[in-house]
């Protein structure tokens, strides 16, 4: 249960970082130099995929094979209808095309094969074949309210996070920034918005408290307990006790609700784990010092996780998938948009330093 | 024959060797060389066929206008060059 090999996305390769006797180190790096967004080791046949944006030459995604690794299909957006106008928030032609991928999970276990990714600008994608081929969920982008979503963590708008229910994998939660909740109960034939009770002071009054307004920065589910979830927001942190249909603000955080990760225990619903930076406007940590909060108590209170991380001038930012939880709950991982990459093998009350050179880190995920 | 020439940059990710192909639009060249090298269109095109973003061509020294459709004229004696443009970064 406990993972020894952790994947880290970052601005210039995919680095591949093994615990040896006591320590982690770097053992690979591969396309080096490349951006590469998101990668996931796939649990049920070990399949490994990395997500790349080479920028001019567009979004590819590879999958391991042997030793190395063989480009695959990404996902291709469908044709735009002849006529047809559709415009950003920015007033701007939205072009139907791949622009990030920025989600990758896999499917439940009696649906080998199946992996889900999600996009900017908005598209959905599964595919049932690891990725050889790939369909957009048409019910998901022609949905009407899905023209409502609106750019956050990026220009445009897109899809973070993907939660399949471990008791149904016809069940399913994604996450837009910005456009809320979306929840499935048949495989993505149809879809309907969740997420009462979250809240956006950054909108206009009248739309604070609409579901679609939301900014949810990152959607997690515990495995034990799915009818759990927690959600960091922009306006900060959110818990569900009913499959996020309600949610309530967890509020008194200290030092901060904003940030971008969580993480939940596989197991235990009231303990989860985010990263805060001082707010919106200030995203870097509060003082310069780098700490990880952590409640057992379904978020009545927070430990201020400091031991091993920097404690003065530290600016370190941790994007929405850089911070995992392996299957045990036991150990943690986190990279930083300044290249730190910290580990900790008791709940986040220790931490150690692997390195702080690496480029700019997207994603930390446990192999 | 047209003459197509790929940027060097691309080559790293998927080998385009400098082709002949015959056409009398961008659209056609390009097709016609990415009949033999179908992994290449993805580099060039984005998902509705249209130039990427950040890639820029010219035909004869002269950049193309029309990005979307590719309906830019091309001659029998022409050179398309597939290049990125600086806007990428």
């Amino acid at each position: 249960m406990v993972s020894d090999t952790l994947l880290v996305s970052t601005r210039k390769g995919l680095f591949t970082v093994p615990r040896r006797g006591r320590q982690w180190e770097i053992a690979a790096v591969d396309f080096l130099g490349d951006n590469v967004t998101i990668a996931l080791t796939d649990r049920r046949d070990g399949s490994r995929y990395a997500a790349l944006d080479h920028g001019h030459f567009g979004v590819k995604l590879h999958r391991a094979a042997g030793n190395g690794w063989e480009e695959i299909a990404a996902p291709v957006y469908p044709p735009k209808p002849e006529g047809y106008e559709e415009h950003d928030m920015w007033g701007r032609p939205l072009n139907w095309s791949t622009a990030r991928i920025w989600a990758l999970a896999a499917g439940g276990p009696d649906e080998p094969g199946v992996i889900w990714c999600g996009t900017l600008p908005g598209g959905l994608f599964r595919s049932a074949d690891r990725g050889q081929s790939w369909d957009m969920v048409r019910s998901l982008w022609d949905h009407p309210k899905r023209k409502q979503w609106m750019g956050g963590g990026a220009d445009l708008p897109g899809i973070h996070s993907i939660c399949v229910d471990p008791r149904n994998s016809k069940r399913m939660w994604v996450a837009v920034s910005t456009g809320g909740i979306w929840f499935t109960e048949d495989g993505g034939a149809s879809w309907n918005l969740r997420g009462e009770g979250m809240r956006a002071e950054y909108v206009p009054p009248e739309q604070t408290h609409d579901p679609i307004a939301q900014d949810v920065h990152c959607l997690a589910q515990c495995r034990a307990a799915p009818q759990r979830m927690w959600v960091q927001h922009h306006n900060g942190i959110f818990v569900s006790s009913d499959e996020g249909k309600t949610f309530t603000e967890v509020t008194h955080v200290e030092p901060s609700a904003f940030g971008f990760p969580v993480v939940v225990h596989p197991r235990e619903p009231d303990t989860a784990w985010f990263v805060p930076e001082i707010k919106d406007e200030k995203r870097i940590p509060r003082e310069g010092k780098l700490v990880v909060i952590r409640t057992r108590n379904g978020g009545k209170s927070f430990d201020v996780l400091t031991k091993g991380l920097p404690q003065s001038h530290a600016y370190d930012v941790v994007y929405r998938h850089a911070l995992a939880l392996d299957a045990s709950g036991e150990r943690l991982a986190f990279g930083s948009t300044t290249g730190g990459l910290w580990v900790s093998d008791d709940q986040g009350d220790s931490w150690t330093c692997v390195t702080h050179t690496l480029p700019p880190v997207y994603a930390v995920h446990f192999a | 024959m047209a003459k197509v020439v790929f940027t060097p940059n691309i080559q790293r990710h998927v080998a385009l060797p400098e082709a002949e192909a015959s056409g009398r639009t961008v659209r056609d060249v390009l097709e016609a060389v990415f009949a033999d090298h179908p992994q290449a269109r993805g580099y060039v095109l984005d998902d509705q066929s249209g130039l990427r973003k950040h890639m820029t061509i010219f035909v004869d020294g002269r950049m193309i206008r029309d990005r979307a459709r590719l309906t830019d004229a091309v001659n029998e004696s022409s050179t398309v060059f597939v290049f990125q443009a600086l806007s990428g970064g």
